[in-house]
């Protein structure tokens, strides 16, 4: 990969930057003198027009054919997952960006704007990335930028502990991430992926497999943070209820999908070492001369890890979430709930792509959800001043839309059809059976499925309060035109696309090269 | 043409959300009109389906997510233009009983509208997720039917109906999920399943927690204790629903899926724990105590709407009973209970929730007894009579003919069966007898109660003569020509049993 290859692989994260900077100069420069009503619709739409023109280089890109698949010449990847991942990445974003137009936390939002982009940008690094390094820089550009978007309500003493309890979660799980890479390095001597995932089959790296397996459960740790899976989610339930309402909607949809897009790139690599050749693992394992010494390699070691993982986020997830009356913190549990699913369909990788497909399909419809989920309990906040369960009471009657968009997410994070949530699952759970029918596979489906009828309590537990109960306080709450717009987008594609889920499927799938 | 009773349900539900609040004849008389054009739509389906002599009509079949082989099919067998023609009756029924709904009568309508919806789809569809996404369109609806309109400890109720509903279908969920992995046919059609040659040892344990799973819907002892309280705690129309036709699609569930998709799963085991030697007889044994616990505590009930409920659970039991026989007769007998029951439980849990409880405002049978109501409410009384003599299985009303054939099929597999649910079928006429005695018939109390209570009952309106009569006219017309039934039924049982499940 030269330098002329990188950089237009590079350019919709150049795209993002221009915009986060004419975001700044034009906020700070030009509109020193306007209501905070038109700088923040300024800001709004130069943001978004900044991730359109990214989507459009992406596009455009892979419209003339200028992929590369990860390998182990490259930096970054571009077309398939990647793609995928990044549109979804910056689709999400600009959602994130109409949703702040109605906000009114800040008085500086061309600074918020423009560190939601560098955010985004970080997150489409990472879901390109095919080096420690860059993982690692990626990563850093994202977090940073979340711990700033979390502390931004600078009015909100929730806002500060939440910033500064991520942040230093954060650090730590930083800091075991690259501990972990460095053993990697050490064991390997290279830090591009694929040739990394090869120099784990030396006989330096198999001499030393408890250091795999050390920097393993490092990385792990690191990347269970991102993604907030148990028992590294203890920042999430905080952050979820003091960030401002398009900052937690940014954390629980974007930096999802981006965290989720690199551990796909990470396990993609492992399990496309001898691509269609896999038996031949078995084999080098065979050649060890201790036979008592089992090498578990990285990918038994990855799945394990992976398992344990999902089955403790699905059940911890789901039953804390039980307990919450902050609906907010009840979001924050069941993302620990849904981020255990989505790791089941890691660690049961196929060697197809059905799985990294699968994961996409649910990691991307889970960001849709997630970001109206959050947009609906900001505008309830907005007019009750509270995300506890009671300030939702008789919303039917205050405002019959906004308890209609609530309904149908809600249902569809519970996985009711014919809503998007639903296929989604079935998609993800189908593709974990087909790489492993019986045993651990067929375990962790069936406790997935039980905790997900599990879920549906506390889910109902909101729409109770929504439809059933009376109304504390009958008056009308007014939204925005342009939040109300965004709520009903996502209420409808979720529906859309629950019944015809051909249609994304079919996206995503048009990514990949036959 | 039966597919436009799913669609037409479901597009007014929707019309129903967005009517204008205050609109409530209207939105009564839309639902009327779209619960009716459901009935003539299943009755006209139902004439065609006699003419091709019932034979298996695919509806529609559409690749729907090619990808997974999944389609959107829909068919039609005896079966199920049986079942349809009952929900046609019950969704015309529940729409006259709830006419007197003032309370958000749209969005009642909405979702009783889309939980009829959800039921005509599951009963029509030929493919597994297809059928899996309508039974669990039914439970979200049933929710907020019961805990926004509902009386006795509502949100309780329906919250416990819910999960109940949905442990069930979480059960089915991963039945489902394991066969398509498991079959490696490509494809969820319910036919291209049944003969993926599903290994044995697969289906031994598939089958139990596929049934177990659709039982839980359809009252199955020790899973029935959502189906009381949730009765209870409904309007009168969802209780009209759900005794009508909601337990129906558990039952229907375990014979369509559990039953045909994994018949080696009723094998015998090869060793017998207490005389047990298949999940055949495991189940037949928690039907037939379904039908003996069931009678037995509505017997000892203070809330008339309670033992109604519990007769539902005893009702129930002879239709898992049929099914359990694997024969001919037993399971053609199981069919038409589901659709007598539907009938007859819709009709009682009428009389009890809309016509008496909204008068009385009380179920109470210690308080109805000082009402008179026989005198006062004479045609409350008479059509608890006719409905309670069709409910005991008297000749002449449908029970009679189905809870039969159940008991001929049982005494043929097993007679021991036919023996315990005999003593369900006498303790059933004590427990209707004292309900309706207690209720209507009392004379113990001196008539000066009349004066006490003061002011007349409203008067017996329109819509409840018509739902009577309608259901009332179905339960007979069943019981004196069960032929017309039983013709549509039999060959869909025998293409089943022949199928694999014996």
């Amino acid at each position: 990969m030269n330098y002329a290859e990188l950089f237009r692989v590079m350019l919709p994260e150049t795209a993002l930057e221009v915009a986060a900077l004419l975001v700044l100069v034009v906020d700070l420069g030009f509109l020193r003198k306007s209501t905070l009503r038109v700088r923040t619709a300024v800001a709004a739409v130069l943001g978004v027009f900044g991730c359109g023109a990214a989507v459009f280089t992406l596009v455009f890109q892979i419209g003339v054919g200028l992929t590369y698949p990860g390998g182990g010449d490259q930096v970054l990847a571009s077309g398939g997952s990647t793609a995928v991942a990044q549109v979804g990445i910056l689709a999400l974003t600009v959602l994130t960006l109409l949703l702040l137009i109605d906000s009114d936390f800040t008085r500086h939002v061309g600074e918020f704007v423009a560190v939601v982009l560098m955010a985004a940008t970080g997150g489409i690094v990472i879901a390109a990335a095919q080096d420690l390094l860059v993982i690692f820089i990626g990563l850093e550009l994202l977090s940073l930028g979340l711990y700033v978007l979390t502390a931004f309500a600078k009015k909100s003493a929730k806002s500060a502990e939440a910033a500064i309890k991520y942040y230093l979660f954060g650090g730590m799980s930083a800091a075991f991430l690259l501990f972990g890479f460095s053993y990697l390095y050490g064991l390997t001597g290279s830090t591009n992926l694929h040739q990394m995932m090869l120099g784990l089959y030396t006989t330096n790296a198999v001499h030393a497999a408890p250091l795999l397996y050390v920097s393993l459960v490092m990385i792990a740790a690191g990347l269970g943070f991102k993604v907030a899976a148990a028992p590294f989610h203890l920042w999430a339930p905080d952050t979820y209820e003091g960030a401002p309402a398009p900052g937690a909607a940014f954390i629980a949809s974007v930096s999802k999908v981006a965290s989720f897009a690199l551990l796909i790139s990470i396990t993609a690599a492992a399990w496309h070492l001898f691509d269609g050749m896999h038996l031949r693992v078995a084999v080098r394992v065979g050649f060890h001369p201790q036979p008592e010494h089992v090498y578990l390699g990285f990918r038994v070691a990855w799945m394990e890890l992976l398992m344990v993982l999902a089955g403790v986020s699905m059940v911890l997830g789901n039953l804390a979430a039980l307990a919450q009356s902050s609906v907010r913190r009840l979001l924050a549990y069941s993302a620990v709930a849904h981020a255990g699913y989505i790791l089941l369909g890691l660690a049961f990788f196929s060697y197809s792509t059905r799985s990294e497909q699968a994961v996409l399909y649910y990691v991307l419809t889970y960001g849709l959800t997630t970001v109206g989920a959050f947009g609906a309990v900001g505008v309830v906040e907005r007019a009750t001043g509270s995300d506890r369960m009671e300030a939702f009471l008789g919303l039917h009657k205050r405002n019959p839309l906004l308890a209609a968009v609530m309904l149908v997410l809600f249902l569809s994070l519970a996985g009711i059809p014919p809503l998007v949530g639903f296929w989604a699952k079935f998609n993800l759970f189908a593709a974990v059976l087909g790489v492993y029918p019986i045993g651990a596979g067929l375990g962790l489906v069936i406790l997935a499925i039980a905790m997900s009828a599990v879920s549906l309590y506390y889910y109902l537990q909101v729409l109770k309060r929504v439809y059933v109960m009376p109304a504390a306080d009958e008056a009308h709450i007014a939204i925005h035109p342009v939040v109300t717009a965004v709520l009903v987008v996502v209420a409808a594609a979720v529906v859309l696309l629950g019944c015809f889920p051909s249609l994304l499927q079919d996206w995503i799938a048009a990514f990949y090269p036959v | 043409m039966l597919a436009w009773t799913i669609y037409l349900s479901f597009a007014a539900a929707l019309l129903e959300a967005v009517l204008p609040k205050g609109k409530n004849g209207l939105a009564r008389w839309l639902a009327l009109m779209v619960a009716l054009a459901g009935l003539l739509l299943a009755v006209l389906g139902f004439v065609a389906g006699a003419q091709s002599h019932y034979a298996r009509e695919v509806i529609v079949d559409a690749a729907w997510v090619p990808a997974m082989g999944i389609h959107y099919g829909l068919a039609a067998d005896g079966i199920s233009l049986v079942l349809v023609l009952l929900t046609g009756l019950a969704a015309v029924g529940g729409v006259l009983f709830s006419w007197n709904i003032e309370k958000r009568t749209n969005e009642f309508f909405a979702f009783y509208l889309a939980l009829i919806g959800g039921v005509y789809g599951v009963f029509l569809s030929s493919d597994l997720f297809l059928l899996f996404v309508f039974y669990e369109i039914a439970i979200v609806p049933k929710y907020f039917l019961i805990s926004i309109w509902g009386s006795t400890r509502r949100e309780y109720g329906a919250m416990k109906l819910a999960l109940y509903s949905f442990v069930g279908s979480a059960m089915v969920l991963i039945g489902l999920l394991a066969s398509y992995a498991r079959s490696g046919s490509h494809s969820t059609g319910l036919i291209n399943l049944a003969h993926a040659g599903l290994p044995a040892s697969f289906q031994m344990w598939c089958f139990p927690l596929v049934f177990v799973g659709f039982a839980i819907l359809a009252g199955m002892w020790p899973f029935h204790t959502w189906a009381p309280t949730g009765h209870v705690a409904a309007p009168t129309a969802a209780s009209m629903l759900l005794a009508g036709v909601v337990m129906k699609l558990g039952a229907y569930g375990c014979l369509r899926v559990a039953m045909t998709l994994y018949p080696r799963g009723m094998d015998p085991w090869g060793f017998s724990v207490i005389g047990l030697g298949s999940w055949r007889d495991v189940f037949a044994l928690l039907a037939v105590i379904g039908i003996v616990y069931g009678a037995l505590v509505a017997l000892v009930q203070s809330d008339f709407k309670f033992v109604i409920g519990y007769s539902s659970v005893s009702h129930m039991g002879f239709v898992l009973l049929g099914l359990m026989t694997l024969n001919q007769i037993g399971v053609t007998g199981a069919v038409l209970q589901m659709f007598s029951h539907g009938v007859i439980a819709g009709l009682l849990f009428a009389i009890v929730g809309r016509i008496v409880y909204e008068r009385t405002h009380t179920r109470e049978l210690a308080d109805l007894e000082t009402m008179h109501l026989s005198k006062r409410l004479p045609f409350a009384a008479w059509a608890f009579v006719i409905a309670g003599m069709a409910s005991m299985g008297l000749p002449g009303f449908s029970g009679f003919v189905a809870e039969l054939q159940v008991l001929i099929g049982a005494w043929t597999a097993k007679p021991w069966w036919t023996a315990a649910a005999g003593i369900g079928i006498v303790v059933g006429v004590a427990y209707t007898w004292r309900a309706l005695q207690k209720a209507f018939f009392s004379d113990s109390h001196p008539s000066i109660h009349v004066h006490e209570h003061g002011h007349e009952l409203a008067p017996i309106t329109w819509p409840e003569v018509a739902g009577v009569s309608l259901l009332t006219a179905a339960t007979l017309f069943v019981g004196l020509y069960p032929k017309i039934l039983l013709d549509a039924i039999e060959p869909a049982v025998k293409a089943l049993l022949a199928g694999g499940v014996q």
